[in-house]
């Protein structure tokens, strides 16, 4: 009862900040949103019991990710938009939140009320270890996993060629 | 099922051992302040802080009230929100690495399956904190200062998580309750030093210090990302900066120095019934003001770097090495199977 | 699973709620007395001049999408670290070609020089 409260409320966060991010005006914004977002589902992952998923969506998305897309919208110029960015003040994101956290309360007691709550089941228990993904990921998916470290490794090379023709247009 | 049945014993143990963590924490950042006063001034041949209570012991009390009580002043082209959010960013992610440090045998507040990645995942998202500090408040130092800082966090994350990686290798568990255990007999500093020297300088470079305070090179970033924050906005970001000092010095303990275990404890140590718990905090806390005395000790003996060393030593030094380090660990291992 | 994460959401809460607290206090108690110059950037003394928000070295960029690199790389040793001993050899092999790949990546981007700070080698490495 409990999981399927928490559940409902995530989600909804989940969809909320995900619509919060097309919606926001401004690029900054969106981002912070987005951060929501993943930690959101961070949350829903854990209450599947896929507890490793859940740290690496908030060590890879929220830490790692997120961060990139926030130095890429400080990197362009952002000084049309400084009016609209004025308008945000503290009362709309407390707002925000607890108007996210009452349609989670109303869509949980319609769902109760309609008995069409989702049922988590209980025999994924084991399969959200690291144990469980090490002994998969490196036997049954060992053909994916070396294709990652290649694709990993073209991604490094790309972004350095890019880099190094805007230098070449820019100062030197 | 209500809320009341779930409280089990088990569930107030780990809310209690997490509450005594995160306040022991938060004296700690005053203990710290007070400390780094002092030895500062020792070091420099001067008193220090002594005329706030005994020996100025209360002096951090004092300097909280003080900085309640001075103005707030937000820049006027800033984004208030994001300027009131990016300080309690630091707070609440030094606050929330508590829960899953082992301060004594069963003393945990959630040993976690996942629990060293926990750590760094919850690390990881301090880099908010320093970014959007810089971004909201609407001027050049501070957003360069928050860059620099974004930068350094996120280089110097990296040789930190290949070293606690190695120290995975040598556990064989992500839980960090059995990192701890596997350290009864030996400590991974032994096994394991250049994954300890890496995971130190990686530990000064995360929470600022010098000589990896970057952000605070007053001569040409004024205050870094800080420098348009006052009041206790500016008194959280200090906060948060001795936090780390303290969890710093948690993690190196509990990492490479055996957590709550004595040196080979297993060979030598008669059983003592419930004192042993004491025995443990006693032994983890001592260790960790150490690591702590040695975080102070350092900032008042070495000189800053520059920003392309730090990098440098960063990328091309240290990422290197932490990598050939876990394969020449994995390699041994694989060898002595 | 619960009673694990269930003491981690109640830090959690009341790590923002304590922030907030901190926040408000002074906020409260804090005079406000704001003026012009006061609320400006500021640059050493002096009147700001040009534009806060400027463009910037596109290194500080670069660093976060190699630190998104070898974090993934990172995250993948995690797994491995734990279960390798009681897997075969030809997990442990295939561990050991995903690092010397990504290792060569590593030295690609020093031998090329794009995270060195310094501009005068690094146009040097570049030339």
């Amino acid at each position: 009862m409990l999981t399927t409260y928490l559940f409902i409320l995530l989600a909804t966060f989940a969809v909320a900040s995900a619509v919060a991010t097309i919606l926001s005006r401004h690029a900054v914004t969106s981002a912070l949103f987005l951060v929501l977002n993943m930690v959101s589902l961070a949350g829903v992952y854990l209450l599947l019991k896929a507890q490793y998923l859940a740290v690496i969506q908030i060590l890879v998305y929220a830490g790692a990710i997120m961060v990139l897309f926030l130095f890429v919208i400080m990197l362009l110029n952002t000084d049309k938009e400084e009016s609209v960015l004025k308008q945000i003040s503290l009362k709309m994101v407390v707002s925000f939140l607890l108007g996210t956290a009452v349609l989670a309360q109303l869509l949980f007691a319609v769902a109760g009320w309609t008995d069409t709550l989702p049922m988590i089941s209980a025999a994924m228990t084991e399969v959200g270890t690291v144990e469980a993904i090490g002994d998969q990921l490196f036997t049954r998916y060992v053909l994916p996993f070396e294709l990652t470290g290649i694709l990993l490794t073209a991604a490094v090379i790309g972004a350095l060629l890019i880099a190094q023709h805007h230098n070449k247009k820019g100062t030197s | 099922m209500g809320l009341l049945e779930l409280l089990t014993p088990a569930l107030l143990t780990s809310l209690a051992v997490i509450g005594g963590g995160a306040f022991f924490l938060l004296n700690s950042a005053a203990l710290a302040v007070y400390a780094e006063r002092r030895v500062a001034a020792f070091i420099q041949n001067r008193v220090g802080p002594n005329r706030v209570g005994p020996m100025g012991l209360l002096q951090p009390i004092a300097d909280v009230l003080k900085l309640i009580l001075k103005e707030d002043v937000v820049p006027a082209q800033g984004n208030k929100v994001v300027h009131a959010i990016a300080p309690m960013i630091p707070v609440i992610t030094a606050l929330m690495t508590v829960a899953v440090i082992p301060f004594g045998d069963g003393l945990v507040g959630a040993n976690l399956n996942v629990g060293v990645l926990y750590l760094l995942a919850i690390t990881s998202l301090g880099v908010y904190g320093v970014t959007l500090a810089g971004w909201a408040s609407n001027s050049k130092y501070a957003l360069l200062g928050g860059l620099r800082a974004a930068a350094q966090m996120l280089s110097y994350e990296l040789p930190m998580g290949m070293a606690v990686a190695s120290v995975v290798l040598l556990a064989g568990s992500l839980s960090v309750v059995e990192v701890v255990n596997a350290q009864r007999d030996l400590w991974f500093v032994f096994v394991n030093p250049i994954g300890f020297l890496i995971f130190f300088i990686a530990a000064l470079a995360e929470a600022n210090r010098t000589p990896f305070d970057l952000v605070e090179a007053e001569q040409e970033l004024v205050g870094g990302y800080h420098t348009e924050y006052s009041s206790m906005k500016f008194g959280m970001f200090f906060l948060a900066e001795y936090m780390h000092v303290t969890i710093g010095s948690m993690l190196i303990t509990t990492f490479f120095f055996g957590g709550y275990h004595l040196p080979f404890s297993s060979h030598w140590l008669p059983d003592i019934g419930n004192w042993k718990i004491l025995l443990d905090i006693t032994v983890f806390l001592g260790k960790t003001c150490f690591f702590a005395f040695s975080y102070i000790w350092i900032r008042w003996t070495i000189p800053r770097f520059k920003y392309d060393q730090l990098m440098r030593l960063g990328w091309s030094r240290l990422l290197p090495l932490s990598i050939v380090n876990f394969m020449v660990i994995a390699i041994v291992l694989w060898m002595m199977r | 699973m619960f009673e694990l994460y269930f003491p981690i959401a109640v830090l959690a809460v009341v790590a923002v709620v304590l922030a907030l607290v901190l926040m408000v206090l002074s906020g409260i108690l804090g005079p406000k007395r704001p003026d012009k110059v006061k609320l400006m950037p500021y640059e050493s003394g002096m009147d700001p001049y040009g534009q806060a928000r400027d463009r910037y070295s596109v290194s500080f960029y670069l660093v976060a999408v190699e630190f998104i690199v070898f974090d993934l790389e990172v995250v993948f040793l995690y797994p491995w670290a734990v279960r390798f001993l009681d897997l075969d050899a030809g997990a442990f092999w295939a561990m050991m070609v995903f690092i010397t790949v990504l290792l060569l990546g590593l030295v690609y981007t020093l031998k090329k020089g794009t995270l060195d700070w310094d501009s005068s080698t690094a146009a040097h490495n570049r030339a």
